[in-house]
């Protein structure tokens, strides 16, 4: 699989280190409440789609940035790539 | 169908114009006391351990493809109980129990053959984990002894002793661990549960659930709707997609694992041999090909299929292990579907939803527990409770701490 890296262009993918489903950046807050339920969702529970997926990977080999790809699990086909730096600083401007 | 010496004679004599299909095709009954999804290797000997240990048989199995189309008839075919955790080893241990007995108790060749399994070590640490290993796996009544290089050179004299950056130190060896052909095994289970009066019902996909007030009563499928007093889920790779028709998110990620054959080559491999530094695992099957694996791809994926490093990385372990197989020729490659879990075990639980009952989260070692993963969900199925050796095998683990992490990675599938 070529990776679409925002920064660099094509990258190969053995250059990442896959961290699965990219809700892994919407960590809970530990003092919201049923917080302990929801750091088990967090920790433990995944959707794991046959379809579109949005994921983690980090550019190990590379400029060490994570990005968050989304992908077809079924087809492999990478449908977009994003910074997550970039993704989460969007979010918090909000 | 009842198989001898004495049947192949005759049949030889005949033409062999008697063999009949080893089991019926039935159409599905409107109910059954228990439903089955998926007729994979677990599937299939959780119908049959049920109908011959339960005497409960008005059961269907419901599997969206053929026998044996899923991951029972894609394995590497190790089979081995070498674990070192007291919630795994005893159960893996009761697996190849049954193992030993499995051709005589379904009067069918699955060619179980223990020819040995020998995990390699190559530093002092490795070798300290390795006995750890060992006696955790006297300890719950199963075979190991630790061999040294002097051994090895013997038995396996065409290994890399000098490797300069993974020199051989010694190895683990499991003389009952062993190999057994695959799909032979589904067709073994089918053939007693279906003699039994299981009805197996290929091309019928489950696409959901009938549940009222919190209790499922059957299922919705490609063939209509089935009615159930309990039904059973056991999809291995499929389970997040099945389970996920009713809301439930599990402890599981997808991923693709593949497999190797190599051209048929003369017999040079004399058990299972396993890489210590790398990822690699080998045998030899009786047509003379080299069967042999090593990683998951490492990425969520229903695709069947990986990717070229994964292939240049398994390679490469052999390599560096046995140099000798550098010119062997690549025949076939293949992939399947791991239900790769969070602590890299298993589940095999009731659910949340009453008469739901949920077995899955096999990684890629699934194949070898297959006997003892039917026998302790048709317990767990018939009554209730969870049986003795699958007794940690729970989804509240996650919630408690009480995580049963083998290699201590954490909540990472696929470095498990
Ligand atoms: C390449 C490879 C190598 C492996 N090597 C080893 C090994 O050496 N040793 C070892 O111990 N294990 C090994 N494994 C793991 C082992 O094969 C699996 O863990 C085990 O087979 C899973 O259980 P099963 O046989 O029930 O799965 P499957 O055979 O996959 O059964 C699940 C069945 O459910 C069906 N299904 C899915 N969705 C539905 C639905 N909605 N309705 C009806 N049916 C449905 C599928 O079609 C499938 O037939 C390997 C796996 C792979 C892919």
């Amino acid at each position: 699989m070529l990776i679409d890296h925002p920064l660099l262009g094509l990258r190969d993918s053995s250059e990442f280190i896959y961290m699965g489903d990219a809700k892994l950046l919407n960590r809970p807050n530990w003092k919201s409440k049923n917080s302990k339920t929801k750091f088990i969702d967090y920790g433990y529970l995944r959707k794991n789609p046959g379809g579109v997926h949005k994921e983690l990977w980090y550019h190990e080999q590379g400029d060490r940035s994570w990005l968050v790809v989304t992908r077809n699990t079924v087809t492999h086909e990478i449908l977009k790539v994003e910074l997550a730096r970039y993704l989460k600083r969007k979010e918090n401007a909000k | 169908m009842k198989y001898s010496g004495i049947k192949v004679l005759w049949e030889g004599l005949r033409g062999n114009m008697g063999w009949k299909p080893l089991w019926r095709n039935p159409d599905p009954k409107k109910s059954y006391d228990i439903i089955i999804v998926g007729g994979g290797g677990h599937g299939l000997a959780t119908a049959y351990y049920l109908a011959e240990k339960f005497k409960i048989t008005n059961i269907a199995v419901v599997e969206k493809g053929w026998l044996g189309s899923g991951n029972i008839g894609r394995n590497t075919t190790i089979i081995r109980s070498n674990y070192l955790l007291p919630q795994n080893q005893p159960f893996y241990e009761l697996s190849l129990k049954l193992w030993e007995n499995l051709e005589q108790e379904l009067n069918y060749n699955s060619m179980v053959s223990q020819r040995g399994v020998l995990n390699i070590f190559h530093s002092d640490n490795q070798r300290d984990a390795f006995v750890r290993r060992g006696n955790a796996m006297l300890m719950s009544g199963a075979d190991a002894s630790l061999l040294g290089v002097n051994d090895l050179k013997k038995m396996v004299p065409f290994l890399d002793f000098q490797n300069s950056r993974f020199p051989i130190k010694g190895g683990l060896w499991q003389p009952r661990g062993g190999t057994v052909r695959h799909d032979a095994v589904a067709w073994g289970y089918a053939k007693e549960a279906d003699s039994r009066g299981v009805d197996i019902i290929e091309n019928c996909e489950a696409t959901n659930f009938l549940v009222k007030n919190g209790r499922c009563y059957g299922i919705e499928t490609t063939k209509g709707v089935i009615k159930s007093k309990k039904v059973g889920v056991c999809v291995a790779g499929s389970s997040s997609q099945v389970m996920g028709k009713i809301g439930i998110n599990l402890p599981i990620e997808s991923h693709v694992l593949q497999a190797f054959v190599s051209e048929g080559l003369k017999p040079v491999i004399p058990g299972v041999i396993t890489f210590g530094a790398g990822h690699f695992y080998v045998s030899q099957s009786n047509k003379g090909g080299l069967v042999f694996g090593g990683d998951i791809d490492g990425y969520n994926s229903y695709a069947q299929r990986g990717n070229l490093p994964v292939i240049e990385d398994v390679c490469e372990g052999g390599v560096a292990l046995m140099p000798m197989v550098g010119r062997a020729r690549l025949l076939r490659i293949w992939g399947g579907i791991m239900d790769m879990s969070m602590d890299g075990s298993p589940i095999i639980d009731k659910t949340n939803i009453k008469n739901l009952y949920f077995n899955g989260g096999w990684c890629y070692g699934g194949f070898k527990a297959t006997p003892a993963s039917g026998f302790c969900y048709a317990h767990l199925l018939a009554t209730g409770t969870s049986h003795h050796d699958a007794k940690d095998f729970l989804f509240n683990r996650f919630e408690k701490g009480r995580l049963i992490d083998e290699k201590g990675q954490g909540n990472q599938p696929n470095l498990h």
